[in-house]
């Protein structure tokens, strides 16, 4: 196994405070420049039920889930038999003495712990026990794989802040009885372990959702209408933080924005698109069953032509699914959203970077074409830790659109609200309120002809709904193009979008050593797609394309817009548990597939 | 030899607009349909109170009412949403430019079915908006069902009673949060311009329960929402007067008979006692009084109920003076500075 490349996973009871010793832990790793990744497992739930944290240490930067688990911490007595059963032979486990776990395989590493003995002495208040005892794991792993003492030290005082400088000194105390149990009582006999290294300069750890906050926050957005749903109400929450921070007036102390928790997910859009339409940068956030509630108003959004941006952070399933577990599972579904003929353009950020600069980026296309634009994450990117760059600052001004001001209606005269005048399918709108006899003009949900009046003449909705799927083309020219890596040795092409990245590029690389087989790889970054797709698919004899869901929801978009030519050579590899998707499994789906 | 003569000035309000220039598209609406008169009284009241037109911003949901706003104030900007959701729309307009002066008109069936999750929530946030129910009691675009606002034991055309207790959006409006809640008749012109004109310069959210006929469906013998009904059943709290802030017109105040309500902008709404003395700024009051006229087959109008205390939503978010919408960039996008420290804090 080496240095720096094993996964650690904490298996404990939700509401028992692991977190923050979880953290600490992944956060020491981080500090000591080795790459890292942490990744949630938890149930819908308070508190009493199985939680996993898992943490992977990674030399070559794969950050995506791993299958194998090498080294266990059993804290919970209701899974840590199915636990322990499940680990590859040679890897290790660190458990709670009286769960008497050595007796369960001959194949394992175990290292006892009394973390009730220990904690004791420790923490003399008792009611505090429960939630101290946990960082005893940190100060025993610290011994067994390396971590500096100093670093846990450090990243505890960043956890716990300045103000709660007594909390963190009792966890200190934990941290240092677990690694004086270890020295004096543990002999190590497996090999999992780190070394410094220096891969995390300048780095920073977030979750996707603070991300597309701050996204949001430096596009400017002023109206945040939503309803809480897992696992999108911290994105909310942490918006509504930076807001107050950042976006008070300094003069008046006067807000800048208005953050409204609405009473649903049809108040949540609605109010979003009236903002949108009176000229707002508004925004909603939700997740699966928020999207089917928003169905009609989306459309209405599309057909009214009013600005709005929506980030979906995807969870499992229809109904209510699995809602603390990740899929990418709303894809077809939200390109489509509404009754009658309808095209959203969706974003497809993967990395904290790309939540930050795509959210920038929704705004902008919302406002420029006037429509519903929706951001699609999913739970493992939005609320696990990532390592990530530093956010750029935007380089580019607020793109607000084709906005008429009274000014420009004392020159025209006057306007016609859906006149194609530019050739871009986009026409100009005013917003209320501005002060002209001639910018007002109804807004109606219902059919209507170029200057915005009740029509149920054909030609006139023909006409009308035209210019729509003309401007979904002009889209297609300004979405975030795909990454490509082009390789010419390959024949083989995978294609994926959002956090299935992480599995596929490890993948390419497991693919290339077991297999030798060479492959080239396409990210997607945005529906509608752009021409690079076909390209890619034109160059390659049979295209993977990776994704998590069941039904190969992006295939199916693929072979509505693309030449049945280039969509024959696509091919499906899907991953649908609910857990991130991991290399393993799409190496080996594809070597079934080719025949390895 | 001839002579010219002068047209006659055209008669203008106190900001030089015609009356014409609050007028809308011609009505699609059925001849004598109560929501006309509605209309009517909204070009009256606007034109006689001086509102650019273009300060409106027209939220509707869908059915006969929601297609009333394109009947009135045509330099407006209007917004004929989805079926109940005209609260939502409104909201974030509002919230978008809180400049607007919002005027939302709508149905029975927005109101108290599909939309009453929304109607109830912006109640008890006082959107800052005049939110006028055009109230027949009835589905006119579908041809004629019971709506929630229906009376208990009032017939359909076809003789079928309703068996259901109707939804009575006023004393929800009073429960939940409006700030100026009145009922009137579309039939009743001098009341109804009162009450409308006070919504006007109200800062909170104004409900206003308009009985308006439905001559198609709803006009029969049997129905407690007709023009017969309402000619002998309608019961008015107090004969209502508004005087505007910027007519210097003294009442005479007769000890006892008259009280008089001071709206924000220092309007007055002078109400004269009609029979028993009515405080509508007493809460309690004003829930007993509704249940006591639907016990007795009453339909009490007026103004019901009246705070002008109450906070609206835009004072409680705190939000800045000029329109969200229109901040520049400046103001909207925090500086370099503020992510390089964000970004420091998250190594």
């Amino acid at each position: 196994m080496g240095a720096n490349d094993f996964t650690l996973q904490i298996a404990t009871v939700n509401g028992s405070g692991s977190q923050t010793a979880n953290t600490v832990l992944m956060r020491s790793l981080f500090q000591m420049g080795i790459p890292v990744t942490g990744k949630n497992l938890f149930p819908s739930n308070i508190a009493g039920l199985p939680t996993w944290f898992t943490i992977r240490a990674s030399k070559h930067g794969w950050v995506g889930r791993k299958k194998e688990i090498d080294f266990l911490v059993a804290m919970n007595p209701e899974s840590a038999r199915e636990d322990v059963m499940g680990l590859e032979a040679g890897s290790a486990v660190v458990y709670d003495e009286p769960l008497k776990l050595d007796g369960l395989r001959a194949d394992l590493h175990f290292y006892p712990i009394p973390f009730d003995k220990l904690v004791a002495p420790v923490c003399p208040e008792p009611k505090l026990r429960k939630l101290v005892r946990n960082m005893i794991y940190d100060g025993v792993l610290a011994q067994l794989v390396g971590i500096e003492l100093e670093e846990i030290r450090k990243a505890l005082a960043k956890q716990f802040g300045p103000r709660k400088a007594k909390a963190a000194e009792l966890n200190w105390g934990a941290v240092e009885a677990g690694f004086d149990f270890a020295v004096k009582n543990l002999a190590k006999t497996d090999t999992c372990r780190v070394e410094r290294m220096d891969a995390t300069r300048g780095k920073i750890i977030i979750d996707g959702n603070a991300a597309c906050a701050l996204g949001a926050v430096f596009a400017g957005a002023t109206v945040v209408t939503w309803y809480p749903i897992t696992p999108s109400t911290s994105l909310v929450e942490s918006m509504a933080g930076y807001l107050k921070r950042l976006r008070i007036d300094k003069q008046t102390g006067k807000a800048t924005f208005a953050v409204v928790q609405a009473e649903d997910e049809l108040a949540a859009i609605g109010m979003a698109i009236g903002a949108g339409w009176a000229g707002a940068r508004s925004m909603t956030a939700t997740s699966g069953p928020g999207i089917s509630l928003m169905s009609e108003f989306t459309g209405l959004g599309y057909y009214i032509e009013a600005p709005a941006v929506i980030f979906d952070v995807q969870r499992v399933g229809p109904s209510t699914g699995l809602p603390t577990r990740t899929a990418q599972g709303d894809i077809l579904t939200t390109a489509v959203l509404s009754h009658g003929d309808t095209k959203h353009p969706l974003l497809l950020p993967s990395s904290p970077v790309e939540c930050f600069t795509m959210a920038q980026d929704a705004f902008n296309l919302a406002e420029e074409f006037q429509t519903p634009v929706f951001v699609m994450t999913d739970l493992d990117l939005g609320m696990n830790n990532w390592m990530s760059e530093p956010f750029p600052y935007p380089s580019e001004p607020i793109r607000r659109g084709k906005v008429l001001t009274a000014a420009d209606l004392d020159r025209l005269g006057g306007f016609a609200r859906y006149k194609d005048v530019d050739g871009d399918g986009v026409g100009y709108r005013t917003l209320p309120g501005t002060d002209h006899a001639a910018a007002g003009f109804f807004t109606r949900g219902s059919g209507h002809d170029e200057k915005a009046r009740y029509s149920e003449r054909p030609e006139d909705y023909i006409h009308n709904v035209d210019r729509l799927a003309r401007k979904f083309e002009s889209i297609r020219g300004r979405v975030p193009l795909p990454e490509v890596v082009r390789n010419d040795n390959a024949s083989i092409g995978l294609i994926c979008y959002g956090t299935t990245r992480y599995a596929v590029e490890e993948s390419r690389d497991q693919l290339q050593r077991d297999f030798g087989l060479e492959t080239s790889y396409l990210r997607l970054k945005a529906y509608p797609f752009t021409s690079q797709l076909k390209d890619f698919l034109e160059r390659h004899a049979r295209v993977y394309l990776v994704e998590q869901n069941r039904d190969g929801q992006m295939l199916a978009l693929m072979r509505m817009d693309l030449e049945p030519g280039d969509a024959a050579k696509l091919r499906s590899v899907r991953y649908y548990g609910g857990l991130p998707i991991d290399a393993r499994t799409v190496t080996d789906e594809i070597a079934r597939q080719e025949g390895l | 030899m001839s002579t010219t003569v002068a047209p006659p000035p055209k008669k203008v309000n106190r900001i030089g607009l015609e009356v014409l220039n609050y007028k809308g598209a011609k009505s699609t609406l059925c001849a004598g349909c109560g929501h006309n008169a509605i209309s009517e009284r909204i070009i009256e009241c606007f034109y006689e109170m001086g509102i650019p037109p273009w300060r409106v911003a027209k939220f509707s949901g869908i059915g006969c009412s929601s297609k009333s706003p394109a009947y009135f104030l045509g330099l407006s900007h209007g917004f004929n949403a989805v079926h109940g959701r005209a609260p939502a729309v409104g909201t974030g307009a509002i919230l978008a430019n809180r400049n607007l002066l919002g005027l939302t008109v709508t149905g029975d069936g927005d109101t108290a079915s599909i939309g009453l999750g929304q109607f109830c929530h912006m109640l008890r946030r006082n959107i800052p908006m005049i939110y006028i129910i055009e109230d027949n009691g009835v589905y006119g675009l579908t041809k004629g069902q019971f709506s929630a606002t229906a009376d208990l034991g009032s017939k359909l055309k076809t003789g079928v009673a309703n068996e259901l207790p109707a939804m009575d959006c006023c004393l929800l409006g009073i429960e939940l949060g409006a700030t100026l809640v009145a009922r009137s008749f579309s039939g009743d012109k001098r009341q109804f311009q009162a009450i409308l004109k006070a919504a006007i310069v109200h800062q909170g959210l104004a409900v206003i329960d308009v009985v308006s006929p439905c001559v198609t469906f709803n006009d029969h013998e049997g129905s407690t929402k007709s023009y017969a009904y309402m000619k002998d059943h309608d019961e008015p709290l107090q004969q209502l007067d508004f005087v505007p802030a910027f007519e210097e017109i003294s009442v005479e105040m007769e000890e006892g008979e008259v009280r008089e309500i001071t709206m924000h902008d220092g309007s007055r709404i002078v109400l004269r006692k009609l029979g028993k003395d009515y405080d509508p700024t007493d809460k309690m009051r004003a829930v007993q009084a509704l249940h006591e006229a639907t016990q007795s087959g009453h339909v009490l109008t007026g103004v019901i109920y009246a705070d002008t205390g109450r906070p609206t939503f835009i004072d409680q978010l705190n939000l800045v003076d000029e329109p969200l919408a229109t901040l520049p960039e400046e103001r909207v996008r925090p500086s370099q500075a503020a992510l390089d420290e964000i970004m420091e804090e998250l190594r």
